[in-house]
C-alpha cells in the first residue's frame, strides 16, 4: 500500500465538542494505526492473516476494554474515548476494529457486568493488555438473526455442567484463549459459559475463503460433550438480554468505527480526485464527482453528530437499544455508500490494493450483516415507533 | 539526572499555512498542532536517559493555553512534570531569556532544545538559553551518551560529523539521530491516565523584552504549471532555461 497520507475531515468542527483527553486518546490512536497497521494491513488482508504481531500494541493503545474500571485492568475511560478509539481503528481496517471490539464489548463487557469478582480478577487484566484473546458466540449454524431460536445446551451433572451443541461464524474463535458462549439450561433460559481453550471437547476450526474481515480469523466454536466447572456460569444475569446487551455495547462501537471507514474512503478520494488529471483538468473539477464528495461530506457530518449525540447519551445511561440499532444501521449503511462511490472516484486504481477502499469495501458488507443485519435494526427502529414486531 | 526538554507547539507539517492582516500574523485556524518534531527526539532521548540512570524529565515551554495539548502529550509519553511559561513568544530572544530565568531559579543537569522549530526555523534558542546561563551548547546534535558528569556527544556538519565532549550542565540543540523515528513514543493509556494528574504549571512572564520584530510574512510563489518540450525541439528547452526561467 502506498504511504498512508490521511487526514480525518472535520467539517462542522466537531473537535470543539470533544475533550482535551478525548483529542489526545484520538490522537495516540490514530498515531499507531498509521505506524503499525496501514504498513502492513494490505498483505495481512492479500494472506488472510490474522496480524498477532500487533495485539499487544492494540492493548497498549486502549483497544481492549478502555472503559473498563482501573481496577481490572481498564483505562476507566468514558464511552466517547472508546468511539474515538474504534472510530481510529476501523479507519485502518474494520477487521482490526473487530477483534478489538470483540474483545472490549462481547468479552470484558459481559464478564465485568454479569460475572463474579474471581471471574473478573481471573480474566479481564489479561484480556485488558492482550495476554488473552477473547471470542463470544452468539450465532449458530441454523440461528442467525434469531438467536433467541440456539440449540447448544448445558446440563447440569451435579458438580459441573456439560456443554454441547456448536456456534459459527466467530471472530477471534481461532486462537481465542476463552469464549464467552451463550447456551440454555434445561430450562431453556440463555446463560453465559466461560469456555477455555484446553478444556476437553472445545475445537476451534477456522473458517477460509472470506472476502471480507480477511486480516480478523473467523471459525466455528464445537462443543462436543465439554465439561464446564460450575465456577465458569456468568451468574448475575441470564435470558436474551443478556447477550443483548453486549451487543448494545459492540455497536455502539461499530457505529463509531465505520464513520472512520468512511473518512478514509473520502479523504483518500478527495485527494484522489484534485489530483487526477483527465479532459486536462483534475477530476474534482467536474460536477458529477464533485456531486459525490459533497455528498460523502455531507454524510460523514451527519453520522459524526448522531454518533457523537449517541455517546453522550450511554455515557448518561440513557441510551436506548434501539437508538444504538438506528445508528449502526445508518453508519454502516453511509459508509458502505461512500466506499462504493469512492471506489468509482478511482477508477480502475479503486480497486487495487494501493488504496484502501475496496478493501474497506468488502469488509463493510460483513459489519452490514453482523451485530444485527441491516433489515433487523430497521425492524427494530420499526418496532420501537410503532410498537408491533414485524420480525417475529 | 535532572533534564528539562524545551517543548514548541507547531502546526502539523501537512498544514497549509496562510496568513492574516496584511501577512503580519499566522492564521491559525483549523491547524493541528503537534510537538516540534527536533524536540520529540529530544524528549524520546530525555526518556531512555531516565529510564537508563534514573532522574527526573520536565518539559517546559513559553506559550498560552493553546499550547496546553501538546504538553499534555508529551506528559502522556513520560515526562514528570511541565512548565507553561505564560506569554506569546514574541521572538528567539524573549523565549530563551523567559527559559534561562526559569532555569536559574530550578536548574538541570542536560537542558534539551531542538536544533530548530519548524515553524519559525530561526534555531536560536538552545544557543541563546546556553549563553544566558553561561553553559556549553552543541547544536544539531545527533548523538549523546552521558556518563556521570560528562558527555560525548556527535553534531551533524557538512557532509559529516564531529564528535565532542562537553560536561553537564550542558545545552544541547537536538535533532534525529539522537534517536530514530522508529523509537518515538505514542502516549499509551497508562500514559494518558497519569498524565491526567501530573503537575502542569503555569508561571508568568518575568519580562516582556525582545530583540527583534517580524513585520510581516511572504510564503514563496506559486508554482507555475509544468511546461513539456516535444522530443526534437531542444533548443526552444534552451530558449526556455534562459528567457523564462532565467537559470542558465
Ligand atoms: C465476519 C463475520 C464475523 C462474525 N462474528 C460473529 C461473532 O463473533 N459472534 C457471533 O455470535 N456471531 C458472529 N457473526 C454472525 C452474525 O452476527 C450473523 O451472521 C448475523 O446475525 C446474521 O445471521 P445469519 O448470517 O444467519 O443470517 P440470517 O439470519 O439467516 O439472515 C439472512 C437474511 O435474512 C434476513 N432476515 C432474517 N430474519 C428476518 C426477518 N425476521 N425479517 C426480515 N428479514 C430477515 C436478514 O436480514 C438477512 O438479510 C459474524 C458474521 C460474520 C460475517
Amino acid at each position: 500500500m502506498s504511504q498512508d497520507l490521511y487526514q480525518a475531515p472535520d467539517y462542522f468542527l466537531m473537535d470543539e465538542l470533544l475533550t482535551e483527553e478525548h483529542k489526545l486518546i484520538r490522537g495516540a490512536a490514530r498515531e499507531w494505526v498509521k505506524r503499525e497497521v496501514s504498513p502492513i494491513i494490505e498483505d495481512a488482508c492479500q494472506k488472510a492473516e490474522f496480524p498477532k504481531q500487533i495485539i499487544k500494541g492494540l492493548g497498549e493503545i486502549g483497544g481492549f476494554g478502555p472503559y473498563i474500571p482501573v481496577e481490572y485492568g481498564g483505562a476507566g475511560l468514558d464511552q466517547i474515548s472508546y468511539g474515538l478509539i474504534m472510530q481510529e481503528l476501523e479507519r485502518g481496517d474494520s477487521g482490526i476494529r473487530s477483534t478489538s471490539s470483540v474483545q472490549s464489548s462481547l468479552v470484558m463487557y459481559p464478564i465485568w457486568k454479569y460475572g463474579s469478582e474471581e471471574q473478573k480478577m481471573k480474566f479481564l487484566p489479561k484480556l485488558a493488555t492482550g495476554e488473552f484473546i477473547g471470542c463470544f458466540g452468539l450465532t449458530e449454524p441454523d440461528q442467525g438473526s434469531n438467536p433467541g431460536g440456539m440449540v447448544t445446551n448445558i446440563k447440569d451433572m451435579g458438580d459441573h455442567y456439560l456443554l454441547n451443541g456448536a456456534k459459527m461464524w466467530i471472530s477471534n474463535a481461532p486462537f481465542a484463549d476463552v469464549a464467552v458462549v451463550w447456551a440454555k439450561n434445561e430450562k431453556g433460559r440463555i446463560k453465559g459459559v466461560l469456555v477455555e481453550r484446553g478444556m476437553e471437547g472445545f475445537t476451534t476450526p477456522e473458517t477460509h475463503g472470506k472476502w471480507s474481515l480477511r486480516a480478523s480469523a473467523t471459525g466455528e466454536l464445537v462443543f462436543d460433550n465439554v465439561k464446564i466447572p460450575k465456577d465458569n456460569i456468568l451468574p448475575n444475569k441470564d435470558g436474551l438480554g443478556a447477550p443483548l446487551g453486549c451487543l448494545d455495547s459492540a455497536r455502539y462501537g461499530i457505529a463509531w468505527g465505520t464513520i472512520g471507514t468512511a473518512m478514509d474512503c473520502y479523504d483518500t478520494a478527495l485527494r484522489y480526485a484534485k489530483e487526477r488529471i483527465q479532459f486536462g483538468k483534475p477530476i474534482a473539477s467536474f460536477q458529477l464527482q464533485q456531486k459525490k464528495l459533497a455528498e460523502m461530506i455531507t454524510e460523514i457530518t451527519k453520522a459524526q453528530f448522531l454518533t457523537w449525540r449517541l455517546g453522550v447519551l450511554r455515557n448518561e445511561g440513557r441510551a436506548t437499544s434501539a437508538q444504538i440499532s438506528m445508528c449502526k444501521r445508518n453508519n454502516v449503511d453511509m459508509a458502505l455508500n461512500i466506499a462504493r462511490e469512492a471506489r468509482q472516484i478511482l477508477g480502475a486504481m479503486g480497486i487495487t490494493g494501493e488504496y484502501s477502499i475496496m478493501r474497506h469495501m468488502m469488509n463493510l458488507e460483513s459489519v452490514i450483516t453482523y451485530e444485527g443485519t441491516h433489515d433487523i435494526h430497521l425492524l427494530i427502529t420499526g418496532m420501537d415507533i410503532t410498537g408491533e414486531n414485524a420480525f417475529k | 539526572m535532572n533534564i528539562v526538554v524545551c517543548i514548541s507547539s507547531v502546526p502539523d507539517t501537512t498544514s497549509k499555512i496562510n496568513f492574516t492582516e496584511n501577512g503580519s500574523k499566522f492564521d491559525s485556524s483549523g491547524i493541528q498542532f503537534v510537538i516540534n518534531p527536533y524536540d520529540e527526539f529530544g524528549l524520546t532521548k530525555a526518556m531512555m536517559l531516565k529510564e537508563k540512570a534514573g532522574g527526573n524529565v520536565r518539559v517546559i515551554t513559553v506559550g498560552d493555553a493553546l499550547v496546553e495539548p501538546v504538553m499534555r502529550k508529551a506528559l502522556a509519553i513520560g515526562a514528570d512534570s511541565a512548565i507553561r511559561i505564560n506569554a506569546n513568544p514574541t521572538d528567539s530572544y524573549f523565549t530563551a531569556n523567559e527559559i534561562a530565568i526559569y532555569l536559574k531559579e530550578n536548574p538541570a543537569d542536560l537542558i534539551i532544545a531542538g536544533r530548530e522549530s519548524i515553524d519559525y526555523n530561526s534555531g536560536a534558542v538552545g544557543g541563546m538559553i546556553a549563553e544566558i546561563l553561561n553553559l556549553p551548547f552543541v547544536n544539531a546534535c545527533n548523538g549523546l551518551e552521558i556518563d556521570g558528569n560528562s558527555a560525548k556527544l556527535c553534531r551533524e556538519i557538512e557532509g559529516g560529523k564531529e564528535n565532542l565532549s562537553a560536561s553537564l550542565p550542558l545545552v544541547i540543540g537536538g535533532q534525529k539521530g539522537l534517536v530514530e523515528e522508529s523509537d518515538l513514543r505514542i502516549p499509551n493509556m497508562r500514559g494518558i491516565m497519569q498524565a491526567r494528574s501530573k503537575p502542569l504549571m503555569v508561571i508568568e512572564p518575568s519580562s516582556d523584552e525582545n530583540l527583534t520584530s517580524s513585520e510581516s510574512f511572504e510564503k514563496p510563489a506559486e508554482k507555475s504549471a509544468c511546461k513539456l518540450v516535444e522530443i526534437g525541439n531542444e533548443a526552444e528547452l534552451v530558449r526556455l532555461l534562459q528567457e523564462e526561467a532565467k537559470v542558465i
